[in-house]
């Protein structure tokens, strides 16, 4: 479970977060949806630990992540928006070391690895540089990193940025897939995308939570049932 | 606990080496010690046979050599954004200081170790106090690490590794002069003895040279540890302000 409670970050006078309260429950796929600058990424980087909330707080696994910041990361995956990661090593290399961090051994980091190469069709850049690596591939070595361990919440930013329609496609398959316990969480603001795989939708604006209803309930409030339209009626006050 | 530490000093390490920059460094390491050990520290016209021209010129060799090196620990990583990916692993910022140190660290003493030929060069020579060189070589390892420390810790506060370094070189060097004549001439005139002496306990080369001359001093060794530990642990601090902005 993920419980924020009254989520703000601050940077001087602008409220890039401001006093946002969720429960996410397992089972849940919920889209983090907002116009770029909306706070988004913030709140993505405050579930994940890297960034202190000016105030309020954020719980995964009823661990704080202030306070049991290593217990809380070792229950998630989490993708950062861009997918950084360390150019100069192959995503053998890389995964090797995401598995000796996340404390995988023997069989099952054999069998882990194994399994995410396969998922994420790693195997013919697996001894190339991640530099020279494709965006949809190191997209997706980033994907691979994060679902390594198996985590039960998976928080994904931006997931599928920069990939090709068919990448696209086989990432939201992958996301569907996971298993009906795990909580998973992607901002995005592909409205699409959110329809197309996620049971809830958290509508963020100027660091407040707008709307947080399931896709379908929240389409339903435009007379077109156009999940853009009620998108851009919520986040600018246009009439949809 | 140690675990992580490893995990991270391995990936860093192997960073080093994964581009030609490692080696070139290297090379420049070894070269330049040559150089300044047999030109400008006139090694043969000296007949004696010691290192000291050779270690006489660490300090200020590690001064440029050094900055180089730690530059890139946090810049980098804040450059290119996967900082973010390294604290959000199950990984205390204390072990990924630790480790991404370890992995300056052993960098320089690779390099400080294929030095070795003008040690061979010296024992061919004549017959020079081993032990000496022993004691010297742990000093420089030593001052090396305090150099890497502070630069660990100003890489932590910056994007850029050119700031980085330029930034590095200049409080080292604050560090290195603090022990020097230069300074400490400037101060004997008129400042109380105990200014001055503290002055000069706080300059890298005073500790060195008492190092180098194969005095291996408890509290010199402790001098560089204690540098070390309280930059190592600014980084860390410098870091969870990061998380604050």
């Amino acid at each position: 479970m993920i419980r924020a409670e009254s989520l703000s970050k601050h940077y001087g006078p602008i409220r890039a977060v401001d006093g946002i309260s969720f429960t996410i429950e397992p089972g849940e796929i919920v889209g983090l949806l907002g116009p770029n600058g909306a706070g988004k990424t913030t709140t993505m980087r405050m579930c994940a630990g890297y960034l202190a909330p000016t105030s309020g707080s954020v719980k995964v696994h009823g661990f704080d992540l202030l306070t049991e910041t290593i217990a809380a990361q070792k229950t998630f995956g989490y993708l950062p928006e861009g997918a950084p990661l360390w150019g100069e090593m192959t995503p053998r290399a890389f995964l090797d070391f995401i598995a000796d961090v996340r404390a995988l051994e023997g069989e099952r980091r054999a069998e882990r690895i194994g399994k995410v190469v396969a998922l994420l069709q790693l195997e013919s850049v697996l001894d190339q540089r991640i530099e020279t690596l494709s965006k949809g591939f190191r997209r997706r070595v980033g994907l691979a990193q994060a679902i390594l361990h198996d985590p039960p919440v998976l928080l994904l930013d931006e997931p599928t940025d920069g990939l090709d329609p068919n990448q696209k496609h086989e990432v939201r398959e992958l996301i569907r897939g996971m298993s009906s316990d795990k909580i998973v969480v992607i901002s995005t603001h592909i409205l699409e995308e959110v329809e197309a795989v996620c049971s809830r939708a958290i509508i963020i604006a100027a660091g407040r939570i707008v709307a947080d209803d399931s896709p379908g309930a929240l389409a339903a409030q435009s007379d077109s049932r156009r999940l853009d339209r009620v998108f851009r009626r919520i986040t600018t006050g246009e009439p949809g | 606990m140690m675990g992580h530490v490893w995990t991270i000093a391995r990936r860093e390490l192997r960073a080093y080496f994964a581009t030609p920059v490692a080696y070139v460094f290297i090379v420049i390491f070894v070269a330049l010690s040559g150089v300044f050990t047999f030109y400008l520290g006139n090694f043969f016209e000296r007949e004696q046979a010691d290192l000291t021209p050779f270690f006489g010129f660490h300090p200020w060799l590690h001064l440029v050599l050094a900055p180089a090196v730690s530059m890139r620990l946090w810049a980098e990583d804040r450059q290119s954004g996967s900082v973010e990916l390294l604290m959000t692993l199950p990984i205390a910022a204390w072990q990924a200081v630790l480790g991404k140190f370890l992995a300056a660290w052993c960098f320089i003493a690779v390099a400080l170790a294929l030095t070795f030929p003008t040690w061979i060069t010296v024992n061919y020579l004549g017959e020079p106090d081993n032990g000496v060189i022993i004691a010297a070589y742990c000093g420089s390892v030593l001052m090396a690490g305090a150099y890497l420390a502070i630069g660990a810790c100003i890489s932590a506060a910056c994007r850029s590794q050119v700031v980085a370094f330029v930034t590095t070189v200049v409080v080292c060097f604050g560090f290195l002069l603090a022990g020097f004549p230069l300074v400490l001439d400037a101060f004997a005139g008129w400042a109380p003895e105990v200014l001055v002496d503290t002055i000069a306990s706080l300059g890298f080369l005073t500790h060195f040279n008492a190092i180098s001359k194969g005095v291996l001093d408890a509290r010199d060794i402790l001098y560089f540890l204690l540098v070390i530990a309280a930059f190592l642990y600014a980084n860390a601090i410098v870091l969870d302000l990061g998380r604050g902005n």
